[in-house]
């Protein structure tokens, strides 16, 4: 698991450029699977052949990064979010262009309070000297993501991307241990999440699964001061309720629910106030398909030092493969 | 001129029978077949040589405008905004209420009626009215009954030698493309779709979009130009003369990153102005039509508007030949193109 996580997490794919990171992925998984395929939003779609229901199981395997959107003459970059990123987390990081051209996010000089920073007072320095020369690493239209090495410590591992790469490993864990079934099994690896859950759309309407469970990271309960939640780092998979883009199917809800007690799998009930994801475009897709979601607990999200735990990953694996398995 | 025909006519978002009407006229003689659906989208077809590949075009018939939502004692009228309008434009402007385009004008307290804090404070829309000339509410309420779309009344005119001022340029500029792209035969099957409800969040687009379900869609738009006194030159998103703008991404797409390149380098070999819009928000028709069916091949192709949703939008006519230019140019490679296009 470690080294498939430090594997996926490390590799450039900002949500609407996830072609490093489908290839990547492809190669970890072609020889278990039956069948791969790519459609047109660039979902990597994965099946394993089997005579009974047709499991969609996702992930997304795009990242929030930010994308070029001006050159000034002295060669600094102006820039806009792709995804949900936060000025303050932004600011002072090192962000990594496609290319591998590396710069450092700044801001204006001028600003005097803190609090009204934006990013659109902000810029990006890859120690040009002129638009010229910037201009021959980075075009306008170019994405970069935040540079954040791969560290694992005890059960903890930090990196950037591990929303959602924790979930894409997840997945090609359980592509590697398959449990013997009858089901189809349709692992998606899918595009442009963070943006507005795109991807998954397009992906559920080319397989129309008879459920679905989508694997991503969730925010949790367990830091100084936060809001009170129940998810917490080590807690085991946090089972989805709600968020703002979803409600848990309920069947779908209470198995995952069963199979966690019955097989003594730790789990958390997961309710998102804020944010949206996958499972919610999954399941008003053609004339509905039940969804669960299966969350990872996850400290630090959208930043360039998202923590996971290692042991929550491996019952994230554990719960899934009972999920397959055991699903009629 | 079509653009001036075109922007000259009312279709407030879920009112655009008059723009439909006007277009069905210019296209039925251009396609092979054409239909209107149940939400009101125009989908035409034109078969192609071949019909290994479709292509959709879009472009949206509505506009920003205006809903009757009320009537005074004394016969004035109280409205709410139809799409996204700057309510700090509005006080002295010039309305049409419904199809018998009744006029009137957008009123406010008078100046020296209001109190030191209203004058600072900007006109919300809530306190503004439009007078119709009616003096009782059972009046006005004939007049102008309630639900009825109100349209800015603003005529076309010609600013300089190269710009124009207009309403509704977003989205009438995609529908001349449209019309003129019609003009021309090509070796893919073509649907040109004008759109309804854009501006009330892409509605038409979705319908329109699952019914066609094409390979590649191409939406053709207005869209806004910052590059006015007091803006920084990395806020400008596009500039006025400097020719189609290709959108990269925005809140509602990341556009196709092949078909935009392919999009840029066809105006690079047919000598087209063309640009990059450089800020990543506002979102059209393209961020529906990209996620239909297993998903479509999108970009956008965009004529610059100053003073977008409001009645005196301004772009440069060589903006607009550069869109209509590029359009068409891009069809054609596309037709010698297509197993490629395909195979991406």
């Amino acid at each position: 698991m470690q080294e498939t996580l430090k594997l996926v997490t490390q590799v450039f794919g900002v949500s609407g450029n996830e072609d490093e990171i489908r290839e990547t992925i492809t190669n970890e998984i072609k020889k278990h699977v039956d069948e791969i395929r790519v459609d047109a939003m660039g979902n990597l779609i994965a099946v394993k052949r089997g005579k009974k229901k047709k499991i969609m199981l996702a992930a997304h395997m795009d990242e929030i990064g930010v994308i070029a959107t001006f050159i000034d003459d002295n060669g600094f970059i102006r820039f806009s979010n792709v995804g949900g990123v936060s000025q303050l987390t932004a600011l002072g990081q090192r962000v990594r262009f496609r290319n591998g051209t590396t710069g450092t996010v700044s801001k204006e000089e001028k600003l005097e309070d803190i609090r009204g920073l934006k990013l659109a007072k902000m810029y990006i320095d890859i120690g040009c000297r002129s638009r010229e020369e910037t201009e021959k690493l980075v075009r306008i239209g170019d994405t970069a993501n935040f540079v954040g090495d791969f560290t694992v410590q005890g059960n903890c591992a930090i990196s950037k991307a591990m929303d959602d790469r924790s979930g894409c490993a997840v997945l090609i864990e359980l592509i590697k241990s398959l449990p013997k079934t009858d089901n189809e099994i349709y692992f998606v690896f899918t595009t442009q999440e963070e943006v507005g859950l795109r991807g998954a759309k397009t992906a559920a309407f080319g397989i129309m699964p008879d459920c679905a469970i989508a694997l991503d990271v969730t925010i949790t309960g367990d830091t100084p001061e936060c809001d009170k939640r129940e998810v917490k780092l080590g807690g085991g998979p946090a089972i989805k309720v709600k968020d703002s883009s979803y409600l848990a199917h309920p069947a779908i809800r209470r198995e995952l629910e069963n199979l966690a007690v019955e097989n003594g799998i730790p789990y958390t009930l997961e309710l998102l106030d804020r944010g949206g994801s996958d499972p919610g475009a999954i399941q008003t897709t053609g004339m509905g398909v039940p969804c669960g979601g299966i969350s990872i607990p996850c400290r630090y999200v959208h930043s360039p030092a998202e923590m996971v735990s290692l042991e929550d990953l491996e019952n994230c694996v554990k719960l899934t493969s009972l999920f397959i398995k055991n699903y009629k | 001129m079509l653009i001036k025909e075109l922007t000259d006519l009312n279709g407030v978002s879920g009112n655009e029978n008059e723009v439909r009407e006007f277009i069905i006229d210019k296209i039925q003689n251009l396609c092979d077949s054409y239909m209107v659906d149940s939400i009101g989208n125009i989908i035409t077809f034109k078969k192609g040589g071949s019909s290994k590949l479709k292509v959709m075009l879009s472009a949206h018939m509505d506009e920003v405008g205006f809903i009757v939502s009320g009537h005074t004692e004394k016969g004035f009228i109280k409205f709410k905004a139809v799409g996204g309008i700057d309510d700090r434009i509005l006080p002295g402007k010039k309305v049409v209420i419904g199809k018998k385009k009744l006029g009137g004008v957008i009123g406010i307290k008078p100046i020296h009626q209001q109190e030191r804090e209203e004058r600072q404070k900007i006109s919300k829309i809530k306190n503004l009215y439009i007078d119709i000339g009616a003096d009782s509410k059972d009046e006005a309420e004939k007049l102008a009954p309630l639900g009825e779309f109100i349209a800015f009344d603003s005529d076309f005119i010609q600013l300089g030698p190269d710009c124009i001022k207009a309403k509704a340029l977003d989205d009438r500029v995609g529908c001349a493309v449209l019309i003129e792209a019609l003009k021309h035969s090509y070796d893919f099957d073509l649907y040109a779709c004008f759109t309804v409800q854009e501006e009330v969040g892409l509605r038409g687009a979705q319908v329109a979009a699952y019914n066609v379900m094409p390979d590649v869609a191409l939406v053709i738009e207005g869209t806004t130009c910052a590059d006015v006194p007091d803006v920084e030159k990395h806020d400008y998103s596009t500039i006025l003369g400097n020719g189609a703008a290709l959108t990269i991404m925005d809140r509602t797409c990341y556009c196709d990153r092949e078909l935009v390149q392919y999009l840029y380098e066809v105006a690079v070999q047919n000598n087209i102005k063309v640009q990059y819009k450089q800020t990543t928000t506002g979102g059209n028709d393209a961020g529906q039509i990209q996620r239909t069916g297993t998903g479509v091949k999108t970009a956008s192709i965009s004529v610059p508007c100053r003073y977008i949703h409001s009645p005196v939008s301004v772009m440069d006519i060589r903006d607009y030949e550069a869109v209509e230019r590029l359009t068409i140019a891009a069809l054609y490679q596309i037709s010698k193109d297509k197993e490629f296009l395909r195979q991406q």
